[in-house]
């Protein structure tokens, strides 16, 4: 199935929005933007998502505005890296967060998480936007300007659909 | 060998704009007290994630020396960073492991670092270069050449968990009469 936003479009939002460090865990919902993230050669795959945090906590440091990509699952994994390292620290990100489990609707491992995705990022205190795919390309200057404004790490939520 | 110990051979030999990941626990603390400078990042939660910070640091300034001063509990809590890293082949990034065996800020509990040699899972994910120390000798022979090496470069260094030796210390400062130190496990031992 064809996305119904052009990956090569929304990475050009991204570094647009100076965004220019990226890494992550991939998820099939953002397969194309991870193949043309790869084909610019601007994104490095980590093993696990909060050592994709760390990575990006280090880029932060040395002057980069980082991406990290991820399935909702990975959110779970990065719960400590968030609280004792961004939040802590002050260490902005934008977190681009696929959302298995949209509306019941997934294999039985997602249902958990995709349920409580919103109230989670809501109680670690990661503003977020969940937006349409007409929605999404505009949402990369709202996150660019929260992280400007709070350096805290903000988190767009990719829904089924958009880039596959 | 204590952590004080190498830490005190090991940082004034570290070139001045080196940046140092300090991972969490009693590492961060002693490499503050050993030698602290704006370049530092001392971490205090999110165990395991140094070697993953060191990583984005060397790629995002490739000409920068990097130096991640990591433990054995907090890399077997990340070894997918190995991994990483090899792969990635920062020639700027340096991995220093303080080995002890243990949990040391949390009681001493112990790693599996006895029976599983964490420089040979460094070599065979890839490192440029792994060594491995000891005593203070070798750690005082190996660490201009380890500092100047090309990365991504590891090296272990076996150091003792012996805090009843601080009981020791200190009574003695205090003029109370000495007990014996108890004699390091670790000093010239896997």
């Amino acid at each position: 199935m064809s996305g119904s936003l052009p990956a090569d479009h929304f990475v050009d939002r991204l570094l647009a929005a100076g965004f220019d460090f990226f890494v992550g865990v991939p998820c099939s919902l953002v397969k194309t933007l991870l193949v043309e993230l790869e084909r610019r050669g601007l994104y490095l795959g980590e093993t696990r998502e909060d050592a994709a945090l760390g990575m990006a906590a280090g880029a932060y440091l040395a002057g980069r505005t980082p991406v990290v990509v991820m399935q909702n699952s990975g959110l779970g994994v990065s719960l400590n890296a968030l609280g004792s390292l961004h939040l802590l620290y002050r260490i902005p990100a934008l977190l681009l967060v696929t959302w298995r489990g949209y509306q019941g609707e997934d294999a039985p491992e997602h249902l958990v998480m995709g349920e409580v995705l919103p109230r989670l990022l809501e109680v670690f205190g990661v503003p977020f936007r969940a937006p349409p795919p007409e929605a999404l390309e505009p949402a990369v200057d709202w996150a660019a300007a929260c992280i400007r404004e709070t350096r805290r790490p903000v988190a767009l939520v990719v829904r089924p659909g958009i880039f596959e | 060998m204590t952590l004080t110990d190498a830490l005190a051979l090991l940082t004034p030999a570290i070139p001045d704009g080196t940046v140092c990941i300090h991972a969490n626990g009693h590492i961060g603390r002693a490499g503050c007290a050993a030698r602290d400078r704006d370049e530092c990042f001392y971490m205090i939660g999110s165990m395991g994630l140094a070697s993953s910070i060191g990583l984005g640091v060397a790629l995002a300034q490739p000409r920068r020396r990097v130096l991640v001063l990591d433990g054995d509990g907090n890399l077997l809590m990340n070894l997918g960073a190995l991994a990483t890293i090899a792969a990635a082949r920062p020639p700027n990034l340096l991995h220093v492991c303080f080995d002890n065996g243990a949990h040391a800020s949390t009681g001493g509990q112990p790693t599996v670092s006895d029976r599983v040699p964490l420089d040979e899972v460094a070599r065979a994910a890839g490192y440029r270069f792994v060594g491995r120390v000891e005593t203070r000798a070798a750690l005082a022979a190996e660490a201009p050449a380890f500092l100047a090496r090309e990365g991504p470069a590891f090296l272990l260094v076996r150091i003792a968990h012996a805090p009843e030796n601080m009981t020791a210390r200190v009574r003695r400062a205090l003029g109370v009469p000495s007990v014996s130190e108890v004699p390091s496990d670790s000093e010239g031992a896997r």
